[in-house]
């Protein structure tokens, strides 16, 4: 088995080497560059990295220095990746579309003499912040364009410093043994890589993994899910995530499967479809927007092709599951499952790109059981994991053929878990952090006496399947003034799980009763409008429009209903609700970068709309402040409706 | 590339120069003995009012009207009368105020039709579609790559132009434009009818192609904030007559153009 080798591997630079050695001539990375699909091998790689590390020690990178990543998923920011790595320095990534404030604090905290970027947009919002970066010394970026006439006196391009150090390991033979040497000296005890946390709670922390642990813990899932060098995965989730460094960095040096990055994050979905994945990650907003999408389309299909597509969803949804896990199925079933996916199943999953994919992993936030169950019932082997950046990723995973929607699994491999008294979920696990980037304070407030890391999640154990249920964060949990407990995401899950809903805000922890402030899907809700003759000519005019509130009305209404039938849960029934003016947005601070909604921060920013909701005025007026995509403010102002919602009475109850 | 036809002209020399032009249809003159010239390298930007003649200016550059009286010199050659096609394989290539895209066809499609001209092979080789004919498309489909590379429209490559926003038909019509390399390129109201961000996109792509392929640029634009930041020159059009031509600071305190823009009393 090709990931026993990994056991003498510590580091990833020495797994390259193995790689070059076991998989020389398979593809290690694929790029669509002027529309055409560019292959390295392995060995390729190799080459180019040394030649790089070689570069980059000459501009002046040593051992245990930190050097900013910055930009998207392209193979050259990969191989920056290795090449620090293969000197020992250590990579910090930063996401792409990070404001520069946020990438000033980043580059400041983290101490880099090196930023590695990816193009004049990075170039440009370095430079704003400078002042801010005394340390910074020089910038090397990707593309070029645009850069001609900047100062080069601290500018280098990427193929330059590759060339540099090409040149000079051709000149010099000692050097090649001078590099074997660094390579053989990285320890995989040190740090491998610092991510820091996209900062759901207050500013962001610098995770530090290290090479050793990262590897054990990709090692222990390759084998899990069986990848091999034989597999492809799509890199087109945030450099900086840990979920990209995780599954596609360290699980495809651990297998050598090929990293293939999208020619633009515009062009993914046409880029999955050439591509063919067979390992695919999705989280479920995304895949929401897919089905969505698929949806719509399928509004406007001929009547014929309508009828067919639904009654084979339709057998799908009766059969496709039991198939997929592997259950009994009678022949008639099997039969009608077998022509729907020659007529509908396969066309559909060949356009999403997904005819290869053997596994697909969702994370991240709740995944709609209706949506869950679409994707496993067309033959998509989708499943859930649970995981967070200090665990570099994986606590539990959904092993094949024992899937549940609302389950994330058993913990998985060598990860011990343990529920606290106040319902947190604690972990220890061979992937954990040794600590957040010069924080010892955090790092104790984070971890256990006896070791345990706290994820802050509040979860149990279900008793039926024995797998691990999330309800919340733990500290999001609150209480109603009577008592009632009341985790607000249980609530805005439910809600978004109505493709015309895109974002919920559910509000209620010390107040007498629960309301929430939605956010409607211009795409789902536009599409409605044009079918049903609603004229609007902004987002602001649609939200606000009156049918587009029945329409919400009665998504409420049902989610209250399905409250009800919960008996612990019929309490915190939605009474009040309003549809928001403007999509909330990561630009203003209303999302993290992972689109996770910073419910504090929007209480304070909408604080006028939330005692609107609850003193029991009919409408109220609002002016927020908002950023455009060019860094610019504006204002934009609405006046919006509130409307009460009737409570069900609960299940089994005496009214 | 080089231009096919013509010296070549140093970057900073006149690359055209209109003399003494005037147009009439009929009894309304759109242009009146105006003169100006182009020089090689730089951003030139014609503006006016609504009817001041620039479209008309236009037209009459890239030989799509003919001018009553008056010369036009293009590389050292000058003529009193150019057809459109001499224009375009003479190295000047345009887009229009509404967009005039084959609608039915991908922006790929879109963008290799800009190559027309520079195909040599003749038609019975590109209906084989074999051969030398393949050969070539290849290397002109390398080109339009690059500029599609260079414009960020490869989400839209497969798309047909008509299902596009109107923004994307523009870009999308400048990626045309620029397939054929011209020596000077011709804007009719390239951010008309955009957003703001789409504005500035299409002000950072037109400075691009002057910096990275060099290419003269003339274009008319409606939006002072645009034309003053973009344009190395403007020449200022009112009523056919040319009101004043110089550096942007020297046309923003001009007093005719003030009174042209913000009108007099009379």
């Amino acid at each position: 088995m090709a990931f026993d080798a990994s056991a003498l591997a510590d580091t990833f630079p020495k797994l390259l080497l193995r790689n070059a050695r076991l998989y020389g001539a398979r593809p290690s990375m694929r790029h669509k560059d002027l529309g055409v699909w560019q292959t390295w091998t392995w060995a390729e790689v190799l080459e180019i990295v040394r030649a790089y590390a070689t570069g980059l020690h000459r501009l002046g990178v040593r051992r245990g220095e930190t050097v900013a990543i910055v930009g998207s998923n392209r193979p050259k920011l990969y191989w920056s990746v290795m090449a620090a790595q293969t000197l020992g320095a250590i990579p910090v990534p930063v996401y792409a579309d990070a404001v520069a404030q946020e990438l000033s604090f980043v580059l400041a905290h983290a101490d880099v003499r090196f930023a590695l970027v990816e193009d004049q947009e990075q170039i440009d919002k370095i430079q704003s912040v400078k002042d801010k970066l005394p340390k910074l010394e020089w910038m090397i970026y990707d593309e070029s364009r645009g850069l001609r006439d900047y100062d080069h006196s601290h500018l280098r391009s990427m193929e330059d410093v590759i060339a540099d150090g090409r040149k000079a390991l051709a000149a010099d033979a000692s050097l090649g043994a001078w590099l074997d040497a660094e390579i053989a000296a990285t320890k995989g005890s040190d740090p491998s890589i610092i991510l820091y946390t996209s900062g759901t709670t207050g500013t962001s922390k610098g995770v530090v993994l290290t090479g050793e642990r990262s590897i054990k813990a990709a090692s222990d899932t390759v084998v899990f899910d069986k990848l091999t060098e034989k597999d492809v995965a799509l890199a087109y989730l945030p450099l900086a995530w840990v979920g990209d460094h995780y599954l596609n960095y360290a699980q495809g040096l651990v297998s050598g499967f090929c990293m293939a990055c999208p020619e633009s994050a515009e062009t993914v979905m046409s880029d999955l479809r050439e591509i063919g994945p067979s390992f695919y990650f999705a989280p479920p907003r995304t895949l929401e927007v897919l089905l969505t999408r698929v949806m719509i389309r399928m509004e406007d299909a001929g009547a014929l092709k309508r009828k067919m597509f639904h009654y084979f969803l339709g057998v799908a949804r009766r059969y496709g599951e039991r198939i997929l896990n592997g259950q009994p199925v009678g022949l008639a079933g099997r039969l009608l499952y077998g022509i729907g996916n020659i007529l509908v199943y396969g066309p559909l999953k060949n356009t999403l790109g997904f005819s290869r994919v053997r596994v697909a992993y969702t994370a991240g936030e709740a995944i709609g059981p209706d949506l869950f169950a679409f994707y496993r019932s067309i033959g998509l082997n989708l499943k859930q994991l649970y995981g967070q950046t200090e665990a570099f990723l994986y606590i539990t995973a959904q092993p094949d053929g024992a899937i549940y929607s609302d389950t994330v699994g058993p913990a998985c491999p060598h990860v011990d878990i343990r529920i606290a008294e106040n319902g947190e979920v604690l972990f220890k696990s061979p992937g954990m952090f040794s600590g957040y980037f010069k924080d010892d304070a955090k790092t104790a407030e984070a971890m256990t006496p006896d070791g345990y890391v706290m994820t802050g999640d509040a979860g149990y154990f279900d008793e039926k399947t024995g797998h691990l249920k999330i309800i919340d964060r733990a500290k999001d949990v609150g209480k109603l003034t009577d008592g009632t407990l009341f985790p607000p995401k249980y609530i805005e899950n439910k809600l978004k799980f109505y493709p015309n809903i895109r974002e919920v805000v559910a509000y209620g922890d010390k107040h007498d009763f629960v309301t929430v402030m939605i956010n409607i899907d211009l795409t789902a809700v536009g599409s409605w409008a044009e079918r049903n003759n609603v004229v609007y000519a902004s987002y602001q005019e649609l939200a606000g429009h009156r049918q587009v509130y029945d329409m919400i009305e009665k998504h409420v209404a049902e989610t209250n209903a399905s409250l009800a039938a919960d008996k612990m849960m019929a309490g915190i029934q939605i009474k009040r609700f309003l549809i928001l003016h403007k999509e909330l947005d990561a630009d203003d601070g209303e999302l993290t970068r992972t689109q996770k909604v910073r419910r504090g921060f929007i209480a304070e920013r909408y604080a006028t709309l939330i005692k609107a909701l609850y003193d029991g005025s009919k409408e109220a007026d609002i002016s927020t402040e908002v950023t455009f995509e060019d860094g610019r403010k504006g204002v934009i102002s609405a006046r919006v409706k509130i409307r009460d919602m009737a409570v069900v009475p609960a299940m089994g109850q005496a009214a | 590339m080089k231009a096919p036809g013509g010296p070549e002209v140093a970057a900073g020399d006149v690359l055209l120069s209109v003399e003494d032009v005037s147009l009439a249809f009929g009894g309304v003159k759109a242009v009146n003995d105006v003169s100006f010239d182009i020089r090689k390298g730089e951003i030139r930007a014609i503006i006016g009012p609504n009817g001041a003649g620039k479209t008309s200016m236009l037209n009459i550059i890239n030989g799509f009207y003919h001018p009553q009286q008056g010369r036009i010199t293009f590389k050292g050659e000058t003529r009193a009368k150019m057809r459109p096609h001499d224009a375009a394989a003479g190295g000047i290539a345009r887009t229009f105020q509404n967009v005039a895209l084959f609608r039915g066809m991908t922006s790929l499609d879109n963008i290799m039709a800009g190559r027309t001209l520079r195909m040599n092979k003749n038609l019975f080789w590109q209906l084989l579609r074999f051969g030398p004919a393949m050969k070539e498309e290849v290397e002109h489909r390398a080109r339009v790559e690059e500029i599609i590379d260079f414009l960020k429209i490869q989400e839209i490559r497969r798309t047909p132009v008509g299902r596009l926003p109107y923004g994307l038909q523009k870009r999308v019509e400048l990626g045309r434009a620029l397939a054929m390399e011209p020596e000077l390129l011709l804007l009719d109201e390239p951010m008309a009818g955009m957003n703001l961000e789409e504005k500035e996109d299409m002000s950072r792509f037109i400075l691009d192609v002057n910096d990275h392929f060099g290419t003269t640029v003339a274009l008319i634009e409606h939006d002072m904030g645009v034309v003053m930041d973009l344009s190395d020159r403007v020449v200022v059009l009112d009523h056919g007559v040319k009101i004043a031509d110089g550096t942007p600071d020297q046309v923003k305190s001009n007093q005719a153009v003030i009174d042209a823009y913000l009108g007099v009393a009379h």
